[in-house]
């Protein structure tokens, strides 16, 4: 966890992975929300095929104290990745420095850096944990900000909650707290 | 200047649409336009406006027309392929000097292409998609904030020379969301059409005062009945065959936008003043161009932006200008060289001019243009 330390003050280039229908875009929208919350300057896109699920997605977002010129990511300092074909396609792309979230579920690649990678039940505590799948994007999100120290709870708590459907801000609740405590466990 | 929202370059869009007047749109979704239909199907009947989703893109066009001609501010979107189906109509309220915003946000390829994929390939289109010499603004954005900025300045236009005006934006700008804050309504610059009532001009619609170039205009349905056509008409309005009437016609079309160039032609000129090497760009692709300009500088490259925020009319004498300055110019763009045509046509022998395209449907990075700076010195 050394490169966090050093990357604390400096733009986070991050990039998530997975398949279409994982809320991969959704995930860094309510990062991007959270760094907008908590004063930050902030750039958000994504790339996606045609098929509305299934297909290979990525999404990026970019938070600098400056404002941000090029919107995509070109040095990842972050790359989390919850399908195996997204982590293979993504991972030959980072340096050494380059903080890997993966899903406890995933191959690591032997030419990543072992401790660059941090792997995460992420996928597994939204279907047992939670209770409900489609609550591994809010997981992951809660498990990201742990893992590089974005932006407080209450700023990622105020955006996951813009943006979830009512009735559903207990269960999201509950995966932001998951998702923190899959990567404090792992310390 | 209220709290900072984060938005979507399509969102943007329809914001400053609405803050500009815009109360009804008709279009046909496509990729990746399709949110600017949907912000406008949620956001314009908590304003009193109308959103009708059409049959296809020609009736979009047409229906847009048909709203403008009737007083209400009216915009469409689309992107390649729905932007090939609204060139008739298009033509159409050019002579027939129907106010309306027709926003493209282009895609990669040729037809159906990649659709999801950004690009820049639409400028030529933009300019000379319907045909007959014609009159045509192209205003093109580069960040969110300037979309909404310039989609408010996209109707401004539009209802001052009554003319179609084309918000030319890409994947890149439209799907991207960033930081913004909604500037207060009051503190906006908004125009609406010249309005004159049937009487005064001697039951001539189409009549233009003395060194004038646009005829105000008579809302329909308000009691007064016109004719209006895409036939050559004179002031009556009633087609005509008469070579100096059609003629007066057509030069004033071209003049209302060729005169006025200067209220119309805006560019961002980003560390010229003493820059040798100059990169020429437009919308998305200027936020890979300034990363690289400023890359540039820091190795003590004396590198700058020129970026056309109106595309056409293009800014002939703003760059004519810089080219006599500069050592050579970088035409940075995501076609296969559209902007490079005008470019080498203003710029002829003054310095040399360089390219780097794309059409691949990925994104270009500021790396890959700043190894196009540093090619030559």
């Amino acid at each position: 966890m050394s490169a966090k330390a050093s990357k604390q003050n400096k733009k986070m280039e991050i990039r998530l992975a997975g398949s279409g229908g994982q809320g991969i875009i959704l995930a860094t929208i309510i990062l991007a929300e959270a760094a907008i919350e908590a004063g930050k300057y902030t750039a958000q896109s994504q790339s996606y095929g045609p098929e509305a699920r299934g297909g290979m997605c990525k999404a990026e977002v970019l938070i600098d104290e400056e404002p941000i010129g090029y919107t995509k990511v070109e040095n990842p300092t972050f790359l989390m990745a919850l399908t195996q074909q997204s982590l293979e396609k993504y991972a030959k792309t980072v340096d050494k420095d380059c903080v890997i979230l993966v899903d406890s579920s995933l191959t690591v690649p032997d030419y990543l850096d072992p401790n660059q990678v941090t792997k995460a039940p992420i996928l597994e505590t939204a279907i047992k944990g939670v209770g409900k799948a489609f609550t591994a994007n809010i997981v992951a999100v809660a498990a990201i900000n742990a893992l590089l120290g974005l932006v407080e709870y209450k700023d990622l708590k105020t955006a996951v909650l813009s943006h979830v459907p009512k009735g559903t801000e207990e269960i999201n609740e509950k995966a932001l707290k998951l998702g923190a405590e899959i990567i404090k466990n792992n310390k | 200047m209220g709290k900072t929202v984060l938005m979507q370059g399509n969102e943007a869009c329809v914001e400053g649409a609405i803050a500009a007047g815009m109360r009804f749109y008709a279009g046909y979704p496509i990729t990746p336009s399709t949110e600017i239909a949907e912000n406008s199907a949620v956001r314009l009947p908590q304003v009193g406006g109308k959103f009708i989703q059409m049959e296809d893109e020609i009736s979009s066009m047409a229906a847009v027309i048909g709203a403008s001609a009737a007083g209400v501010k009216a915009m469409t979107a689309s992107s390649g392929p729905g932007f090939s189906l609204k060139q008739e109509n298009l033509g159409y309220a050019c002579i027939a000097e129907i106010p309306c915003v027709i926003v493209d946000v282009q895609r990669s390829g040729p037809s159906t292409g990649l659709p999801t994929s950004p690009s820049q390939a639409d400028v030529m289109q933009s300019r000379w998609g319907t045909h007959g010499d014609h009159p045509m603004i192209v205003i093109s954005p580069s960040s969110v904030r300037e979309t909404y900025d310039l989609a408010i300045r996209c109707f401004n236009l539009a209802e001052k020379y009554r003319t179609p005006v084309i918000f030319l934006m890409d994947e890149i700008v439209g799907h991207l969301r960033e930081g913004i804050e909604i500037p207060d309504p009051k503190s906006l610059e908004i125009i609406n059409r010249p309005v004159r009532r049937y009487a005064k001009q001697n039951g001539l619609p189409y009549h233009v005062e003395e060194g004038k170039f646009v005829p105000e205009m008579l809302p329909f349905g308000q009691g007064q009945r016109y004719h209006i056509t895409g036939l050559a008409h004179n002031e009556s309005g009633f087609p005509t065959n008469d070579n100096k009437e059609a003629g007066k016609l057509f030069r004033r079309l071209l003049d209302k936008i060729e005169k006025n160039r200067d209220d119309i032609v805006q560019v961002e000129q980003a560390m010229c003043e003493d820059a040798d090497t100059v990169v020429v760009c437009f919308g998305g692709t200027a936020r890979a161009a300034i990363t690289a300009v400023k890359q540039a500088r820091e190795k003590g490259i004396k590198a700058g932006m020129f970026r056309p925020i109106t595309i056409w009319p293009f800014p002939e004498k703003e760059l004519e200008e810089l080219s006599k300055k500069v050592k050579r110019i970088v035409v940075a763009e995501h076609n296969d060289g559209q902007i490079l045509l005008e470019v080498q046509r203003v710029v002829k022998d003054n310095c040399e001019v360089d390219f780097i395209g794309r059409i691949d449907g990925s994104v270009m990075t500021p790396r890959e243009i700043l190894t196009k700076i540093e090619g030559a010195k």
